[in-house]
């Protein structure tokens, strides 16, 4: 088990090495100068801009610059933004936030999706199970911006049952509406999931053995259908973790939540390729790891899979 | 209707259930149910993350500068009509508008106690100039003798050899060339005072910024992508003063967020209403609305490197393309009235224009008129019938696709050739090929004023080589009228002669103007006296709790 975890964190070096490289080229090959970008439509002072050139490395070739990049990450010193503010703070004041939002969006999900998932599994064909399916076929079809409007409009504005936008210190009452919003997508597939998962283990022959053995409904529901029916649901929520807060740059927008996702549109379209890399890579080895975690979860959930060797 | 009875209930239950919990955000909304005119109502407006670092002399865009605005006090400011009034200056006295003697007045202080003198104004202006500081408004400096020396690349000269303290509260100015609107330009914000702490550590100061002006920064007040928070500075005694208790910038990545938080008066102050909102703001928001022109205006510019706009030919296609498009139509279709057809190169709100130059007739619409001009200009050098020509525009934010589709249509219509509109994802690269000469086709230009001048709509723009001239335009015969304008030893003496010169623009064209920019705004039911300034910016001191 040891060595196992002890591997895929060794994988975890190239996906890092790959991952920058690739990203730092793609925002190094983003038309325009960003340093022009910054005196607007004002004239550009030649020396000035020279000098924030030199600043931000942004006068060396694409080698220099990246390499430059990967010794200010192992000397644990990003370097500035263009507002002059370490990468390293930035990086501690969105990231919390966004983390805050996802781990939100994916109880959301997870909780709802399960339990409506469940119920609509067991009474296969009735009427929960059809409305149920119609509506997360609703949800599925509409497109999460619209979904985010049209939620803020009613319940932020015309209810007022919520602040259309976060406040300033995006505390878990305020993302609740953000949270549902980003979450809605996924609780659809995980409802889908879940019933589909649900439904094919109620036939299984240990279903029908452990009622045969005189099992309460409950205890054969809990244990025998729900727990083997959350493996392939496991494995979608936790690669879903990665892509929520990566994922979350149109609901942060539509709900003004300062996060990663708003830094790092700000950063893109500025043409900050230290900062958008440095939350990028965050972002990656959020993704692997959360997918490692994944991948333990099953040992616990499946008994019948072992990571040895 | 049945809808809107429990909306409101819940509403109620809501806000009570806010006051109860004390979520307020931050207390930032305070009892504002009192009489008109409450100062005791800290007012939510919206705002950007600055750009840079908050050095007055580094700032140039929105985000920053309203902060600095508000924080900040210069020689002079301006009222909302954008007439300068002296703030610490006692006088500014100009001979030959090249020698100027500036006194200021005594006892003037920062936030933190230091005195303002005149070797303050001396060293701040010149840390600004200075090349090795690598501050982006650098060039507003230009034209103190001495620039070029201390902004040439790599240069170790610190300090320009135009300026002078004479006493504590004197200093002396020397210009490299005659200017008379120089003065007037003293109240854009790279020419504040900042203290001698700011000089030495500029980045420490840029994230919290002492200043001397109406307001300053509440401890702790910029909380990075989330809000800056401002309150009054009891010091203060010029002309702006605070009239609330205090101005709290709410950053928002997009407008429309923006809009729903005023809706439900989660924000006080909205100074631009986003695009989605232009057509039911006015019923969204009832008399709580503003539509005032403001200094800047759009234009679309015509690079006479490309030789199908160089020559004698040029001139006739640019007067052609000037006349086949309908301004009012498009101001009233397009932007529902948020623009006014423009009439010269200038804005309307500034001391000195008019709407009858001479040659302004080249800006109404006459399409008969524009295919004849155009039927002359291939007289003389024929069109390519299968060239296109293209408007550029960036497509990333400002709202100019709409516009822009449809002066192409307009000209596909009145003169027959091929016309298209020619999208860049980013503003940066945009002004990317404009600064790098690498034009194909026209581009949209705008000019917003940093200080209330016609000069400031001409010179950066025409003038032979200047720094903001995409279109390359080099005319020896407006570039005298500009200087004999500079040389006039009174503003409306000056003005006339900027006005002359503009007729030599509104012949050659080199940038078609196209509107004057209206500000469009909105406001709470939580406030009121709210009124924008010359330059579209609310007038945030100003403004009260109901």
């Amino acid at each position: 088990m040891a060595w196992y975890i002890l591997r895929r964190f060794l994988q975890l070096v190239p996906v890092f090495l790959g991952a920058t490289l690739l990203v730092y080229f793609l925002v190094f090959s983003l038309p325009g100068d960003p340093i022009v970008a910054l005196f607007g439509d004002k004239p550009v002072n030649e020396a000035v801009a020279a000098q924030l050139r030199a600043q931000y490395n942004l006068d060396q070739p694409f080698w220099i610059q990246y390499l430059l990049y990967l010794k200010s990450i192992f000397t644990f010193d990003l370097g500035l933004d263009f507002t002059g503010r370490e990468i390293a703070t930035v990086l501690g004041e969105v990231f919390p936030v966004t983390a805050r939002l996802a781990v939100m969006a994916l109880i959301f999900e997870a909780v709802f999706g399960i339990v409506f998932g469940l119920i609509a599994g067991l009474r296969k064909g009735k009427l929960f199970d059809a409305t149920v399916l119609v509506a997360s076929l609703i949800v599925i079809g509409i497109p999460i911006f619209v979904l985010g409007f049209l939620l803020q409009f009613f319940i932020g504005v015309q209810l007022g049952w919520a602040k259309p936008t976060v406040s300033s210190a995006a505390t878990v009452q305020d993302l609740i509406l953000p949270a549902m919003v980003l979450g809605l997508g996924s609780f659809a597939y995980v409802l889908r999931l879940t019933r589909t998962s649900v439904i094919e283990n109620m036939s299984a022959d240990y279903v029908r053995t452990a009622t045969a053995k005189g099992l309460s409904r409950g205890r054969v529901v809990r244990v025998h259908i729900l727990r083997n029916s959350l493996i392939p649901v496991v494995t979608f929520l936790g690669a879903d973790l990665g892509s929520l807060m990566g994922g979350a740059i149109v609901t942060e927008g539509i709900f003004n939540v300062p996060g990663v996702g708003n830094r790092l549109y700000r950063a893109v379209t500025s043409g900050e390729g230290p900062t958008v890399v440095s939350i990028v890579t965050v972002l990656v080895l959020i993704y692997c790891v959360s997918n490692l975690l994944v991948d333990l979860l099953y040992a616990w959930l499946d008994p019948r899979i072992r990571y040895d060797s | 209707m049945r809808f809107s009875r429990t909306s409101k209930a819940l509403g109620m239950m809501a806000i009570a259930a806010l006051a109860l919990t004390g979520c307020g955000g931050g207390g930032a909304t305070s009892g504002s149910t009192n009489a008109a005119g409450n100062s005791s109502k800290v007012i939510l407006a919206d705002g950007s993350e600055p750009q840079r670092p908050l050095m007055p002399a580094d700032t140039n865009e929105v985000g920053g500068g309203k902060v600095i605005e508000l924080m900040f006090a210069g020689l002079v400011s301006y009222d909302p009509s954008g007439k300068p009034v002296n703030e610490l200056a006692e006088s500014i006295e100009g001979k030959d508008a090249q020698h100027y003697t500036i006194k200021l007045k005594k006892d003037q202080k920062f936030t933190n106690g230091e005195a303002i003198t005149a070797k303050t104004f001396v060293d701040s202006w010149n840390f600004g100039a200075a090349a090795k500081n690598a501050q982006l408004s650098g060039a507003f400096f230009e034209s103190i003798k001495g620039y070029d020396e201390a902004s040439a690349e790599g240069s170790k000269v610190e300090t320009m050899s135009g300026l002078k303290v004479v006493d504590d509260l004197t200093f002396t100015v020397e210009l490299k060339q005659p200017e008379s609107d120089w003065p007037l330009r003293l109240g854009y914000s790279a020419f504040v005072p900042v203290p001698s702490g700011a000089l030495k550590d500029p980045k420490g100061f840029g994230e919290k910024p002492v200043g001397n002006g109406p307001y300053k920064m509440a401890d702790g007040g910029w909380q990075h992508n989330v809000q800056i928070q401002l309150v009054p500075n009891p010091e203060y005694n010029g002309p702006r003063k605070a009239k609330n208790a205090g101005v709290t910038f709410k950053i928002f990545q997009n407008d429309d967020a923006a809009y729903q938080d005023l809706l439900s008066n989660n924000l006080d102050v909205l100074q631009t209403i986003p695009t989605s909102a232009l057509k039911n703001f006015k019923s969204d928001l009832g008399d709580r609305t503003i539509d005032k022109p403001y200094a800047g205006n759009q234009t679309i510019a015509l690079p006479e490197y490309l030789p199908e706009w160089s020559g004698e030919a040029g001139k006739l296609r640019r007067q052609a393309i000037s006349m086949a498009m309908n301004r009012e139509e498009i101001t009233k279709v397009i932007f529902n009235g948020a623009r006014k057809p423009a009439k010269d190169f200038t804005a309307p709100v500034l001391d000195g224009y008019s709407d009858s130059i001479k040659g302004s007739e080249n800006l109404n619409f006459d399409a008969a008129k524009a295919k004849d001009l155009w039927a002359k200009a291939d007289a003389i050098q024929k069109w390519d019938a299968n060239k296109t020509f293209t408007i550029a525009y960036n497509a990333d934010k400002g709202g100019h696709k709409a516009w822009v589709e449809a002066v192409v249509n307009q000209l596909k219509n009145n003169l027959g050739i091929k016309v298209e509109g020619k999208p860049y994802a980013t503003f940066k690269e945009a002004r990317n090929d404009a600064t790098a000469k690498t034009l194909t086709g026209s581009i949209r230009a705008g000019w917003q004023a940093d200080y209330p001048s016609l000069y400031n709509f001409l010179g950066p723009i025409y003038k032979t080589g200047a720094g903001s001239n995409d279109a390359q335009y080099a005319n020896p015969e407006f570039d005298k009228a500009i200087s004999d304008g500079l040389k006039a030893s009174s503003v409306s003496e000056g003005n006339a002669a900027m006005n002359k010169a503009q007729e030599i623009l509104l012949q050659d064209l080199p940038a078609i103007p196209l509107w004057y920019q209206v500000s469009q705004g909105g406001w709470s039911d939580q406030v009121t006296n709210v009124d924008y300034a010359w330059n579209g910016v609310p007038l945030y001191y100003n403004i009260t709790g109901k």
